[in-house]
């Protein structure tokens, strides 16, 4: 199954579970989804719950929001993360702070969802990766599934979760496949997974890099007979340092692998609680394969420089062996 | 000093003496608990901004009146009032004010953002014109229920400068949410004055374009914001379709506790303050129940001093209550998460 249907079966789900559900954002209902995420709903749950929006999005934000508060659960949809910045005054000081503002007394149990990242010659406005922005901010969880499986699971726990749950996709991702449990599942936040075992350096990743660091992994075996362990960290907020230090602790060596620009990007934060809590394990400084920190360009050679690569992952594991 | 507003005899329909006579004693409320706000700021006993509503009472009274049990409201961040007239216990909103652990929000929202969840009330907030497109997906909820609820939102002429409320406007149009936009335009967005920020100052004329009934009444009759509001809420409860309502008021004193006369004095005139004076909503009001024999001037006296001792009372609670427990600092972050202390 495609990453895309397994998002599309998690909101399908969860519809038919809870009539509280309903969806919103642009291109959602006729147009069935920018990414075809959303193909089919507006014909099965008509368009109460399936809501096209104008290009509003704050409106769309703080509807979303609205509902919430009083008990409803909304899911909007960014056409892309990119476009949320726009919102980011209904996010930032509207969803992540209602209630705690108000003394726990009014929860916000809504889902911001759409793809996050690049790739595609979309050039400098369409390609942001902002994670860190919102992990930065008290109040938002944050998760970033890798596999249609972690699609489906995470998309149903950020549905049921009572608190607002970024939840980014990666336009790279939709057309990717892979096995999806059958039946009603769900995947918890806050537990990272471990995508490879290894022994001689740990990979922390996350979202589309989390491929390419398997690919890099499996290279750096077949090859040099270097044994990467691949760790998938599925949520940033909360985020599961457990799985990481165990790692920590076996490999003694660590590469972080993202999108997000390197100049305090999510790596920055890892590698930071890693020497808080376990310099001594260390054998090598932990290096972070990140985006360079330029606007992305669109120009297909300057782009691909842009982003991380799989030599680049190489690169450094080579680096922290050293 | 004598009015220039005709005072009228005559109570619109469905208001009775008595019924005004609590609405006028809400009123009263408001402007004690906020005439005791300004000693205790100064006594260091709140912080923050602190925005009162002295002025604009009856718009908040006027409106808030023919709420139902179940209905919602939003406001701004000038919130004192709203929460009062929606029957918000005093005490509780001093402590709010105070920081204290018995405010209405634990002392984490403060003077901009009173809350009252069981009655609806679900906040003021600090962002001018932020809560608007809440109020959207409230009326939404509404809708998507099918009862015929309404939701009020409350703002000023500020807001209407505000990207997201015209986003929200026109989305409530589509959508055909049971909302109330209720625009107080007191004249002033801080010290910038309406006719400098509006190319359009009529604000009700800017709303219309958006597909939604809207009208621009006065706020500083009692009687005549609560006929108004009786005839718009009800309208949309049973349409229903959203509503635009530019409420023409003032605020006598500054934006907030900072912007002091001296300060005031860069943008308004203290002609201009006093030509508003005159239409003080308490005043003419009391007027109007003295010469309609509603009320006797030893009743109004005796209103006046249970006002002002229920402020006095809500500051002693709100003095003698404890602050909250840092513990408090790490809670209600998530509703079902830890957040981990680093120090």
């Amino acid at each position: 199954m495609t990453y895309r249907e397994a998002l599309r079966q998690a909101l399908t789900e969860e519809m038919e579970r809870d009539p509280g559900v309903f969806i919103l954002g642009e291109e959602v209902g006729r147009y069935q989804g920018t990414f075809r995420v959303t193909e089919g709903l507006l014909q099965r749950f008509g368009e109460m719950r399936v809501v096209d929006t104008p290009i509003s999005e704050s409106g769309i934000a703080g509807m979303a929001i609205g509902a919430a508060m009083i008990g409803l659960r909304p899911v909007a949809e960014f056409m892309t993360f990119s476009f949320a910045l726009i919102a980011a005054d209904q996010l930032v000081n509207h969803a992540a702070k209602i209630l705690y503002m108000f003394g726990g007394q009014i929860a916000v149990p809504v889902v911001f969802r759409g793809p996050a990242g690049g790739g595609a010659q979309l050039s400098a406005q369409h390609s942001h990766s902002l994670e860190s922005w919102y992990a930065h901010i008290p109040g938002l969880k944050v998760v970033t599934p890798a596999t249609p499986a972690d699609a489906k699971g995470m998309l149903k726990t950020a549905i049921r979760d009572n608190n607002p749950v970024i939840f980014m996709e990666h336009a790279k991702l939709y057309s990717t496949r892979g096995e999806v449990p059958e039946g009603d599942y769900t995947v918890p936040f806050g537990v990272a997974d471990v995508k490879r075992e290894g022994s001689d350096v740990t990979l922390i990743s996350y979202s589309q890099p989390v491929l390419l660091a398997l690919q890099a992994a499996a290279k750096l075996a077949e090859t040099e007979g270097i044994e990467c362990e691949v760790i998938d960290l599925r949520s940033l907020q909360p985020l599961d340092m457990e799985t990481i230090l165990r790692s920590i602790r076996k490999t003694h060596r660590a590469v972080v692998v993202h999108e997000d620009h390197r100049n305090v990007g999510f790596g920055a934060e890892v590698i930071a609680r890693v020497q808080e809590l376990a310099f001594d394990e260390l054998d090598a400084p932990v290096l972070r394969v990140a985006s360079a920190d330029v606007p992305i360009p669109y120009a297909r050679n300057l782009e691909r420089a842009a982003f991380p690569s799989e030599e680049d992952i190489i690169r450094a594991v080579k680096r922290v062996l050293a | 000093m004598k009015a220039e507003v005709p005072v009228k005899k005559a109570l619109p329909g469905s208001l009775t003496p008595q019924r005004l006579v609590e609405l006028y004693r809400t009123m009263l409320l408001i402007r004690h608990f906020e005439e005791q706000c300004a000693p205790a700021y100064r006594q260091g006993k709140m912080g923050g901004y602190m925005h009162v509503y002295i002025g604009q009472e009856a718009v908040a009274t006027g409106f808030i009146a023919h709420m139902r049990d179940d209905d919602y409201m939003l406001c701004s961040y000038r919130d004192h009032g709203h929460a009062l007239a929606r029957g918000t216990d005093p005490r509780r909103v001093m402590a709010e004010l105070f920081g204290r652990y018995t405010g209405v929000a634990k002392g984490k929202g403060g003077s901009m953002h009173l809350v009252d969840v069981e009655r609806g009330f679900l906040g003021g907030y600090g962002i001018v014109g932020g809560m608007v497109p809440l109020a959207v997906g409230v009326g939404y909820g509404i809708r998507y229920r099918g009862t015929d609820q309404v939701c009020l939102c409350f703002f000023g002429d500020g807001a209407m400068n505000i990207g997201p409320v015209h986003e929200a406007l026109n989305m409530a149009a589509i959508y055909k949410v049971p909302v109330v936009f209720i625009c107080e335009n007191n004249r002033y967005a801080m010290a910038t004055p309406i006719e400098f920020a509006s190319a359009v100052p009529n604000l009700a004329e800017r709303a219309k374009q958006y597909g939604m009934p809207t009208k621009q009444i006065g706020g500083m009759d009692l009687l005549e914001v609560y006929r108004e509001a009786e005839e718009i809420i009800r309208h949309v409860r049973t349409t229903p379709e959203p509503f635009f309502v530019e409420v023409l008021t003032y605020r006598f004193e500054g934006h907030g506790i900072a912007d002091n006369p001296t300060n005031q004095a860069l943008y308004r005139t203290k002609e201009e303050i006093e030509y508003w004076r005159q239409r003080d909503p308490i005043v003419n009001t009391a007027r109007f129940l003295l010469e309609s024999g509603f009320a006797t001037e030893s009743e109004l006296l005796e209103w006046d001093t249970y006002a002002k001792q229920q402020a006095l009372e809500a500051v002693a609670y709100a003095d003698a209550s404890p602050e909250p427990s840092i513990e408090e600092l790490y809670r209600d972050v998530y509703t079902d998460m830890e957040v981990q202390e680093w120090r």
